[in-house]
């Protein structure tokens, strides 16, 4: 496995294939908590980390528990039961080992349970058939584009609200239509890396 | 439960659910699908279907085993609900219907985190009988149904000029309909739309905003 092929697959999924701009998933976190900038840097912190453990984990989950036992049809009940189970655990854990860490990232922790891209991950390392290096990378890759994704958001609607939008437009509706221009942006960087 | 409440009427039910509380346009719930599978009516159209069946199966279950569910285990016991009928659509999906499988199967995968399922769930389904969760399913599936299919005929429309995948429209496309920026402008502008609409004839404050 040469490091060449692993930045690919990085940038790939940070940029080319932006969660967000490209596969449209996660939107429901994306246009919940850019309203603010650090409420969006401390999602973009715990989901980053989240989202490399939970493709890993589901990884030896997938090759040495369902494949052998020939349960790839519950792929689905299986992975969100194993992210879920791990979010409260990471919860639970933080809560005794760092309770100032808890305290900032807390929230976000317990929000990120029924999030599309979570799950899309794992799916999507499977269907891709990444080996365990390749499945950490990508979630990597896509946690960081998210990130991205969310800080730019943030810091455009924390301008947003001194601008003077018509009534009905506001809050949402025109969230949606700024997304639509950056995802006209991200367009550009397809062709990039053929991979 | 007192029999005023088990009186709630079942028109009133389905049409809250298609209008005041539209999944997409008013709750502004679950966005992720109306934006990735409406390049087209006929995709926007399987997935409703998909999410209707989900949905009204998910209320139906939830309500027949609401006494049995501990509270403090019922979001988990909740998800492991919908997981099975997702994976029971999923698996019938791609035996029955596989050329839209093909290019929509991540998302019907992704309906298990869809918040609308959940919050009907929890909301209605659990305090519910039977019969009432099974047309609260009903109302919000097809409010769902209705807006993805909007969505798909307008984007389909302008972005390929055509309708199911019939050619209408003679005219060279506009192509940025198709590509993810048109789905965000159309999301946006209906959304606009339908909060003028409740603001100008239903005298109401607009959608709220949104949230996970």
């Amino acid at each position: 496995m040469e490091f060449g092929k692993l930045f690919e697959l990085f940038i790939a999924a940070a940029l080319i294939n932006n969660f967000v701009f490209t596969r449209y998933l996660g939107l429901c976190i994306f246009f919940g908590v850019t309203k603010k900038m650090d409420t969006s840097i401390g999602m973009s912190i715990t989901f980053t980390s989240v989202m490399v453990i939970s493709a890993a984990l589901n990884r030896v989950i997938y090759k040495f528990i369902m494949i052998p036992l020939g349960l790839g049809f519950l792929e689905i009940v299986i992975f969100i039961g194993v992210v879920a189970g791990f979010v409260q655990a990471a919860d639970t854990i933080m809560k005794k080992v760092s309770p100032g860490l808890y305290y900032k990232l807390g929230i976000y922790l317990a929000l990120i349970t029924t999030n599309c891209i979570i799950l899309a991950v794992p799916l999507l390392n499977v269907s891709e058939g990444y080996n365990f290096i390749e499945s950490m990378f990508f979630g990597f890759g896509s946690g960081i584009g998210f990130s991205l994704a969310m800080i730019i958001m943030a810091s455009i609607r924390e301008k947003l609200e001194i601008a003077d939008v018509p009534k009905a437009f506001q809050g949402l509706p025109i969230s949606f239509i700024i997304t639509g221009l950056i995802a006209l942006v991200f367009l550009g960087f397809s062709g990039l890396i053929t991979l | 439960m007192s029999n005023a409440e088990s009186k709630i009427s079942y028109i009133g039910l389905i049409k809250n659910g298609i209008f005041s509380e539209n999944p997409i346009f008013r709750v502004a719930l679950s966005l992720c699908p109306a934006v990735a599978v409406t390049s087209g009516v006929k995709n926007g159209f399987m997935m409703g279907i998909a999410v209707l069946f989900v949905q009204i199966m998910v209320n139906v279950t939830v309500s027949i085993v609401r006494k049995f569910i501990h509270p403090k285990v019922r979001i988990p016991s909740y998800m492991f609900i919908i997981a099975t009928w997702v994976t029971v659509t999923d698996l019938s999906m791609a035996a029955f219907v596989r050329d839209i499988y093909a290019q929509m199967g991540l998302y019907i995968k992704l309906i298990v985190a869809f918040a609308i399922i959940l919050s009907r769930a929890e909301l209605f389904a659990s305090k519910q009988k039977i019969t009432p969760s099974f047309f609260d399913g009903l109302g919000n599936g097809i409010g769902f149904l209705f807006a993805l299919v909007i969505i798909g005929f307008f984007r389909e429309l302008l972005g390929k000029g055509s309708l199911w995948g019939y050619p209408i429209v003679d005219t060279k496309p506009l192509l940025i309909m198709i590509l993810p920026t048109g789905g965000f402008f159309a999301v946006g502008i209906l959304m606009g739309l339908f909060n003028w609409i409740d603001m100008k004839f239903f005298g109401g404050g607009g959608a709220s905003g949104g949230g996970h």
